[in-house]
């Protein structure tokens, strides 16, 4: 069976006054139906515009994406602008990273959570308003019926995520796309969270893509991850070879500069291990390999040239001329 | 800790009236905080952690005089300040600063980050002239790890870890005693928030600085703040040196809560205390105590009487106090005298 979702190529630039943006560079990933994939990566290294992209919402000019998005075999870059419409917050949704700014102020909850469903499954403004309700039951809202009612400001900033969340899920999506779904949640409300998302996928076999800063969140839920570094991805694995073994020196570095619960139980308090430096400006072309310039291993040849995605072992892939393994350089 | 705390909050009171009814009159009342009481001293950093919806925003910004407060006291290094007029407040103000969230919101994008940095300098008539405004412009900038010459820069230029830092370095333009941390690390990936965790920890070794430090992030807050203050549904249900709290934790919340953080090891079984029941509102807070509605260890007493913030002894450190009837049955019949938040982190 194809993948659900496959995504080749893609390269989203923008064109600022001081030259292009090149925010996502070449990212090749694919999804397959039920399942749960993972992408990981530094601040500002092209996650959002990649989701961003699939759904063709990168305002264009000064946005331009190349490259293919196949879903369900039909090429999302050659659709018109009203087939797309059908596709977004129907068959793939997402949940946006800034529930503040994507919630609008002037409608109530229940009105933006009904908007979706009035509009791709044609339901009265009466049994909208109880999808509404059960929606903000399912995401774990005390007394829906009253908060269906309320404007975002009146929500705490874990309720108005959760808000999000309920549009998103309202349609049973085939494809969820969920950039950091969880990052104003409190952690029993995360895991409840997931759970539902856990259910979404055993329901109607949905398919997730998971954006996230938390890696313990990726751990639990995800069945592969894929590491993005200046808009390239430089890893791809299934979960747990990702975190036991992982390949490259990015990788490496983000576990690495995790905070582990219970570290005030061993004394390791000291301070938390840091990437030094900064991530290049998209801005430039880079000859070598993007991480060279924070990379503890970085030689002539990483300046040089570019690594290409290799696999290293079965079914992962890292963008590193070498294999370097627990902080030295193997061969 | 023998010296006056610099913030002490005390049975801490906000209802946020619900309007509505055929006359737009009040219906009643979102009890967001509901007699909190804790105090900061100075240098030190308290957290706050609890379920969303909680209240613990709404203690940042009593805290920050945002709005007035229903009830309580609130006493900023000696002086009550909840009650004071806006024009008594303004020295006030200065001392008290915040860093929220959402590094992307929070920078005015219409100002370079000169301006921004300068604001509170001028409107607390920090500098003697220009000179010294830029000076002190400069300064921050140095302080918070960003070079000088990005003064001139706009915050969208910036990634969302330097934005982060442009906020603490307005925070601190202010010269203050305290800030407030909203999730102030909440949305930035993980090698960003160490640096940013860093950079807060060397200032308050620096400054003296206290830091109220609101986080779902229990790693973070394990790492990095000294106490740890648990609440739920506008109540603070135990507050504990950190490593007490998170040796044995002594209320059953804290414990579920503890029992939930995702841990960065795939294929890890761990046993998770999940919450049963609705999540009760607070609009009509359930009686007792307030926990006993999800709490896996409820009895009569809980539903009737409301436990009070009572002194818990612990092995590992004195002022562990939790508000649960169980400490006051025998330790046979007390699922939390064992210290069980060993096994409940270990990873
Ligand atoms: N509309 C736009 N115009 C110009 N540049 C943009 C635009 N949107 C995004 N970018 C740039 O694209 C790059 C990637 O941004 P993106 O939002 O995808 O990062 P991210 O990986 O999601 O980061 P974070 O983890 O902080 O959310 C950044 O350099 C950003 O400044
Ligand atoms: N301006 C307001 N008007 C009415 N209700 C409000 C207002 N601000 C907050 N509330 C309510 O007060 C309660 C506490 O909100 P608060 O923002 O303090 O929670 P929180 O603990 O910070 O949650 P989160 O972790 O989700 O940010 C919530 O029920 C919220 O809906
Ligand atoms: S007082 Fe009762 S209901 Fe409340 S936390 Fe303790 S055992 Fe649970
Ligand atoms: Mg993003
Ligand atoms: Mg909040």
């Amino acid at each position: 069976m194809p993948p659900l979702l496959e995504v080749e190529n893609l390269q989203t630039h923008f064109r600022t006054p001081d030259g292009v943006n090149r925010a996502v560079d070449g990212v090749s990933f694919h999804v397959n139906a039920g399942e749960t994939l993972a992408v990981v990566g530094e601040s500002g290294c092209g996650k959002s515009v990649t989701a961003m992209s699939i759904l063709r919402l990168i305002p264009e000019p000064p946005g331009k994406i190349a490259g293919s998005i196949r879903f369900q075999g039909r090429d999302l870059l050659t659709l018109s602008d009203r087939e797309m419409r059908d596709i977004r917050g129907n068959e793939i949704s997402m949940i946006f990273q800034e529930p503040m700014t994507s919630l609008n102020p002037v409608l109530t909850v229940g009105r933006q959570i009904g908007e979706t469903l009035r509009l791709h499954q044609g339901l009265s403004a009466k049994q909208a308003e109880a999808k509404a309700v059960e929606m903000l039951t399912l995401v774990g809202i005390p007394e829906p019926a009253r908060r269906v009612r309320e404007y975002p400001h009146q929500l705490s900033g874990g309720m108005r995520q959760r808000v999000m969340i309920a549009i998103a899920l309202a349609c049973n999506p085939k494809l969820l796309i969920a950039d950091e779904p969880t990052t104003a949640l409190d952690v029993t409300i995360q895991a409840q969270i997931l759970e539902l998302m856990r259910d979404l996928k055993r329901t109607v076999g949905a398919a997730i893509v998971l954006i996230t800063h938390d890696l313990g969140v990726v751990a639990e839920v995800a069945e592969r991850v894929i590491v993005m570094y200046a808009g390239k991805k430089v890893e791809e694995a299934a979960v747990s070879p990702l975190f036991r073994n992982p390949k490259h020196p990015y990788t490496q570095g983000l576990l690495g500069s995790m905070p582990k619960l219970g570290s005030s139980l061993h004394g390791d308090e000291g301070r938390l291990a840091e990437i030094p430096g900064l991530v290049p400006s998209l801005k430039q072309k880079i000859p070598g390999c993007v991480f060279a310039s924070r990379c503890p291993h970085t030689t002539d040849l990483c300046r040089q040239v570019a690594p290409a995605l290799e696999e290293k072992e079965p079914g992962h892939v890292a963008a590193c001329h070498y294999a370097v393994k627990e902080g030295a350089i193997a061969a | 800790m023998s010296t006056p705390p610099i913030l002490e909050v005390t049975d801490l009171k906000k209802h946020f009236p619900l309007r509505g009814g055929l006359l737009g009159g009040t219906t009643g009342y979102v009890y967001a905080v509901d007699g909190v009481s804790f105090s900061i001293a100075k240098g030190e950093t308290l957290a706050l952690v609890g379920e969303s919806g909680c209240g613990k925003s709404t203690v940042g910004k009593a805290v920050l005089r945002l709005f007035d407060i229903t009830d309580g006291q609130v006493v900023l290094d000696g002086k009550r300040i909840d009650d004071l007029s806006s024009s008594a407040l303004r020295p006030m103000r200065r001392r008290v600063q915040v860093v929220f969230q959402d590094p992307f919101s929070s920078l005015n994008p219409r100002m370079r980050v000169r301006d921004i940095l300068a604001e509170p300098i001028r409107n607390f008539g920090l500098a003697k002239d220009a000179k010294d405004l830029e000076e002190r412009v400069a300064k921050l900038m140095d302080t918070v790890r960003l070079p000088r010459d990005a003064v001139n820069r706009w915050p969208h230029e910036f990634s969302g870890g330097q934005r982060q830092r442009i906020g603490i370095a307005r925070a601190l333009a202010a010269d203050p005693d305290l800030i407030v941390c909203d999730e102030a690390v909440s949305a930035l990936d993980v090698s960003v928030k160490a640096q940013i965790v860093n950079l807060l920890q060397d200032l308050q070794r620096e400054l003296g600085l206290a830091l109220l430090f609101i986080s779902h992030d229990l790693a973070i807050v394990e790492h990095m703040t000294h106490r740890v203050a648990v609440m739920y549904l506008g109540k603070i249900v135990e507050v504990a040196p950190k490593r007490s709290l998170f040796a044995a934790p002594k209320h059953p919340y804290t414990e579920a809560l503890l029992s939930a953080v995702p841990v960065p090891m795939p294929g890890m079984a761990r046993e998770r205390i999940i919450l049963k029941g609705d999540v009760p509102s607070p609009i009509r807070p359930p009686s007792g105590c307030r926990f006993h509605t999800r709490c896996p260890y409820a009895f009569d007493r809980c539903r009737s009487e409301e436990p009070k913030l009572t002194h818990v002894a612990t092995a590992l450190d004195e002022g562990h106090v939790a508000a649960c009837h169980l400490h006051d049955r025998p330790a046979a019949e007390n699922p939390l005298a064992v210290a069980k938040g060993a096994a409940l982190v270990a990873a």
